[in-house]
């Protein structure tokens, strides 16, 4: 496999200019990793705030003002600053290498993609230290909570927004040119690796989403500052339309963040099981699916708000069908591990778990769709749990397993086996003791975004603050073990896994810096 | 009602680390404790409504769908992680697809899907008609309380609010001094609840004086979101006497968490009596606005009053928040002139947070908060405000 | 320049024209916004907004004697509104087609002039189209001035073609201070 040897590229740069003015795509993904590393463990200590405070009924630690700055900015750092970089990181590693191009199309782009993130979340994490203190109006901020009842740092916030909206889009295009333009000769597109398409789709989805976003924060700017009533019914606006809008970004967002962990749960399972993955064809057609389903479903958010007959009842069917694609999927991923011979690899069991526990948020979520069901459901723990299962064992044990998966490609290193279990063992007993009670939870009564509750809420309460503070602090073992790998450990082959497939297992571990210099050959 | 905190959010946490011995000890304590042992529930509730009960059904029918998919599902998964492990010599198949089996297994969660939704249509659709409803009742949200105003009714109206009636002693459990043990409803107790007759159709009018909230009666199985500027419509037919309570949910600001929903049900005949009771108290409240009333009336009173509506924002110790909340005690308004601190009382101040509480109490309750807010705290204005100089101010 | 770069360059020209075209396009689309969105609010009465101001013509003043309808009224101050609002009628019951009329009271306590807006809102959403307002106080802004009172009229026939089995409308009001939004604008004046 030539990786290319041109007499201007010798390898990376020297001295720390290097990381600010680098176009190439290992660097970049490395740069967006950590960073999504280090939000990550930043929006897990403002959880730990609220799993503290809600640990005994009473106010012990919190006014209940910076509570709600607790929930928020946890919301916001994990979504924008934990999940969608990590995957962009990944994307930014891993797309090049799969399909035989060289880097993605749009180098320089693609730095400023990641420069300008850093630079958004300082702006962001600095309104914590402002007199009026940060967003208090959850990471969704519904107006006019908002606009007319915001804080002085709202303005911030929508610039914080506008920032990282420009980010994606911008790291979109790059996605989209990269992969429709620079696949190897041979390289259809049903041959991609299943990653690589949806990334694809996950990339369409985000160059139609973000600008929504960018408007209806911009409609906020307007109505805070410049004396527009988008939202304000006294100007003749509506704050539901907000909600329609918003929506009309969220729901897609959060496929946004679950595709692509689909595309690594379906290059893990086929290599530990030895098996081809099962029903690529139906797998890309699933996902273009689940992609133009969620489109049309955003107001199953807004169950409550009033709307007309009708419109609940599209929104309520247009959801439950999501379930047909989304089953199809995990149907395939059981079949590609039946009759195939399965090792348990730490990525392994992160994907394994990922199929269980992330088909039980889908489960929760169908409960959700059920309209009338979901008047008793809505803003509770019930829908928390939900979403939480979706996000922490759904995408963020995709994002576990694919570091795991991919490390000894970037690093030449193998991490420690016995301690990745570990850490998955511990993450796995965390995340449920902290996540199922809180269906419970919400199924007696606990309303959302609380700082103080009932006493009859207290039992599961409790455990649910025993199993944040077990899932919080094994996150510094991973920490640990990606440190530790990084800086050394026994040295990985270019196959890594037996039974790996694809084109990132045919370069060297680590891999050089310039890959695919001149295209592969495909079969 | 909280103590003013410093803004400066590493206080808190820093002080988290003094409080770490006396939670390990309640933990220990609380997990045998009869209070915190209060059920461990798992579910929702049937509710006293026939569409509570239907609601409940329909989440019951979805869920065991769910496990039964579920015990499939991971049944073939769990059977193919012990059979097919490479470690007892698994050899792995070569088949990476089969259309029959695909297209079963997306027809048949398709048909599953139209069972789930016949039910649901046919209870959101039941849901969804409030006509001809017997009583109609007006609820507002406020930042932080709920407003209940009996509409079609002759006579003198009958309008109040409902605040959460626990005292801040039970939940402030922030100082190291021993806070108040918590009451059985402790977070879930109004002063006044919303009372409403059993078996008639009540329908609500639902709507916001400031930001979204939500009225939830989870034995109801109402939840509607009350929008300002927009009215809901909601309903209940309530079967069984009893007090029922809910909360608040749509974050809504700073004490989203404590402003409860409590329904009380009473029989019908109960129910007139309770009315006609009320119409008559607002006929005595209205009257009591040309009654003088002694310093120390005014000051018990005006302290409820404020603690009610005032202290969340002003404190208890009248410092404040500032800037957002200023502080009364010392303030050039609570000590100047009257009319100037009667005045921005009953208007509030446009672009703040200060409402108008001129249209939300009563001239007995706003005479006897601005009294208290002139003396409290070593203001010691020495003057007191009657009712009538509120109705005067009101006429001009 | 090579054939080949002029071919390039000439390509790139054509893709940045029609991208500066979209541009302008999509610049343009926002404005048309404006009156596309009033146009779609008509069409479908959305969010319980009755049309605006209607006119009563001799086909809709063709009585249904046959049927009643009770219009109940509410008044109700947002927080930071300071006057004295509420309707003189609970409620009436009217026959569709019929024009009435009925006053809502208002009255200004505060030492300044404040200027207020009305927001109706029907209940329930499907009666909302039928409700037609032909005037109203809602259609403007209300000056009043320091401690004047008023008596608003609100003028209104429901539609025959309500669907039957409403029998009931709500018309409720949200009055909002929007005396900040005119700052400046001292040659307002009331109705």
């Amino acid at each position: 496999m030539a990786t290319g040897h041109d007499a201007h590229h010798h390898g990376p740069a020297s001295g720390i200019t290097r990381w600010f003015y680098t176009t190439n795509h290992k660097d970049i993904g490395s740069m967006y990793l950590w960073f999504s590393f280090a939000m990550f463990l930043l929006g897990g200590m403002f959880a730990l705030v609220i799993r503290a405070e809600l640990f005994q009924p009473g106010l012990q630690f919190v006014d209940p003002n910076f509570f709600n700055q607790m929930t928020t900015m946890h919301g916001l750092v994990m979504v924008f600053g934990a999940v969608m970089p990590a995957f962009v990181g990944l994307a930014n590693w891993m797309v090049p290498m799969m399909i035989g191009a060289p880097d993605m199309a749009l180098p320089r782009m693609n730095n400023w993609s990641f420069w300008i993130l850093p630079f958004a979340f300082t702006m962001l994490a600095s309104t914590l230290f402002m007199d009026s203190g940060a967003p208090n109006f959850g990471w969704t901020f519904y107006a006019p909570l908002s606009t007319t009842f915001a804080p002085d740092s709202v303005t911030y916030f929508i610039f914080a927004v506008h920032i990282m909206g420009a980010s994606s889009i911008m790291g979109s295009i790059n996605i989209v040119a990269t992969i429709q333009n620079l696949r190897a000769p041979g390289m259809t597109y049903m041959k991609m690796p299943l990653f690589v398409w949806t990334w694809l789709i996950t990339a369409y989805l985000l160059i139609a989403v973000m600008p929504v976003l960018a408007g209806v924060v911009t409609m906020m700017l307007f109505d805070i500052h410049f004396g527009t009533s988008f939202f304000s019914a006294a100007g003749g606006g509506d704050p539901v339309l907000f909600q329609h809008v918003f929506w009309f970004f969220g729901h897609p967002e959060v496929y946004i963040m679950i595709l692509p962990a689909f595309g690594i749960v379906s290059e893990i399972i086929p290599t530990f099981s030895r098996k081809r993955l099962f029903g690529y064809d139906s797998m890309v057609y699933a996902t273009s699916s689940i992609a133009f389903l969620s489109f049309i479903v955003w107001a199953h958010h807004m169950f409550t708000t009033g709307m007309p007959l009708a419109g609940e009842l599209f929104f309520m069917y247009a959801t439950m069908l999501i379930a047909v694609p989304t089953g199809v999927k995990v149907f395939n991923w059981i079949t590609t591990m039946f009759k195939g011979s399965i090792s348990f690899e730490t990525p392994m069991l992160f994907a394994i778990a990922f199929v269980v526990l992330f088909t039980c948020g889908g489960f929760t979520g169908l409960m959700l769709a059920i309209a009338p069901a979901d008047f008793q459901y809505h803003d509770t723990y019930f829908v928390v749990a939900h979403f939480h299962y979706v996000l922490v064992p759904g995408a963020i044990f995709s994002i576990m397993a694919a570091a795991y998966y991919w490390l000894p490609k970037w690093t030449g290193n193998m991490y420690d086996e016995n301690l990745g279990k570990l850490h998955f063992w511990l993450s796995f007993v965390g995340i449920n003791v902290l996540f199922f009670p809180q269906h419970f939870l919400g199924l007696a009564g606990m309303p959302r975004r609380i700082p103080d509750y009932a006493l009859q809420f207290a039992d599961f309460n409790m455990v649910s603050s025993v199993g944040a503070f077990i899932f919080g602090f094994s996150q510094l073992l991973f920490l640990f073990i990606v440190v530790k790998t990084v800086m050394g450990g026994k040295k990985a082959t270019a196959e890594v896994w037996e039974g790996a497939e694809g084109l990132e297992w045919t370069v060297p571990s680590p891999a050089p810096y310039h890959t695919f210099s001149t295209p592969p050959a495909i079969k | 009602m909280l103590p003013m905190l410093s803004t400066n959010p590493l206080t808190p946490v820093i002080s988290c680390i003094h409080r770490l011995r006396r939670v390990l000890s309640a933990v220990v304590l609380g997990l045998v404790s009869p209070s915190l042992l209060a059920a461990w529930e798992l579910n929702m509730p049937e509710g006293i409504t026939a569409l509570s009960r239907e609601t409940h059904s329909l989440h019951m029918l979805i869920f065991w769908i769910c496990v039964a998919i579920g015990v499939v599902v991971y049944g073939v998964l769990i059977y193919s992680l012990i059979a097919y492990r490479k470690s007892k010599g698994a050899i792995p198949a070569t088949f990476h697809h089969n259309t029959t089996a695909e297209i079963i297994w997306t027809v048949i969660p398709f048909i599953i899907l139209i069972g789930m939704a016949i039910p649901s249509t046919r209870v959101l659709t039941q849901i969804y008609d409030a006509s001809e409803s017997e009583l109609d009742i007006m609820v507002t949200g406020y930042q932080w309380r709920w407003q209940y105003r009996y509409l079609n009714e002759d006579g003198a109206e009958v309008t109040y609010f409902s605040n959460l009636a626990t005292p801040a002693e039970q939940y402030e459990n922030f100082s190291d001094s021993i806070a108040a043990e918590k009451g059985e409803n402790y977070l879930l107790e109004v002063d006044e609840p919303l009372v409403i007759p059993a078996n008639k159709k009540v329908r609500f009018l639902l709507t916001s004086a400031d930001v979204i909230h939500s009225w939830w009666v989870p034995d109801f199985a109402v939840k509607k979101d009350a929008i300002p500027g927009f009215v809901n419509e909601s309903w209940v037919i309530a079967e069984q006497t009893g007090i029922y309570r809910g909360q608040c949910t749509e974050l809504c600001g700073r004490l989203h968490g404590f402003m409860p929903v409590v329904v009380e049900v009473k029989e019908p005949a109960e129910f007139d009596a309770w009315l006609a009771e009320k119409q008559a108290a607002a006929q005595r409240i209205a009257d009591a606005a040309s009654q003088t009333f002694t310093m120390d009336q005014l000051m018990e009173q005006g302290q409820t009053v404020y603690n009610t509506y005032c202290m969340a924002c002003h404190q208890a110790n009248g410092q404040g928040l500032p800037p957002a909340f200023p502080a009364l005690a010392g303030s050039a308004i609570a000590m100047g002139p009257i009319e100037g601190h009667i005045g921005i009382v009953l208007n509030g101040k446009a672009g703040t947070a200060m409402a108008a509480f001129g249209a939300q109490l009563s001239a007995v309750d706003l005479a006897a908060v601005i009294t208290f807010e002139r003396n409290a705290w070593g203001n010691n204005v020495g003057d007191m405000v009657q009712p009538v100089d509120i109705v005067t101010a009101q006429g001009e | 320049m090579t054939n080949k770069r002029q071919q390039h360059t000439t390509s790139t020209g054509k893709l940045v024209a029609k991208l500066a075209v979209t541009v302008v396009g999509m610049f343009g689309f926002g404005f048309a916004m404006v009156p596309l969105y009033n146009v779609f609010c008509e069409i479908t009465g959305l969010n319980g907004k009755t049309g605006g101001q209607v006119e009563y013509t001799a086909t809709t003043a063709d009585i249904d004697k046959e049927r009643t309808v009770t219009v109940q009224f509410t008044a109700m101050n947002n927080a930071d509104m300071s006057w004295e609002f509420h309707p003189m009628q609970n409620q009436i019951d009217v026959h569709p087609g019929e024009l009435n009329e009925v006053k809502f009271f208002a009255h200004n306590p505060t030492a300044t002039r404040v200027i207020g807006q009305a927001v109706p809102s029907v209940s329930p959403s499907v009666g909302a189209d039928f409700l037609h307002k032909t005037e109203c106080f809602c259609f403007t802004q209300q000056v009043l001035e320091a401690g004047e009172s008023i008596e608003m009229p609100v003028r209104f026939f429901v539609d025959k073609a309500l669907p039957t089995g409403v029998h009931k409308l709500t018309l409720s009001y949200t009055l909002f201070d929007v005396t900040q939004n005119f700052a400046g604008a001292p040659q307002l004046t009331a109705k």
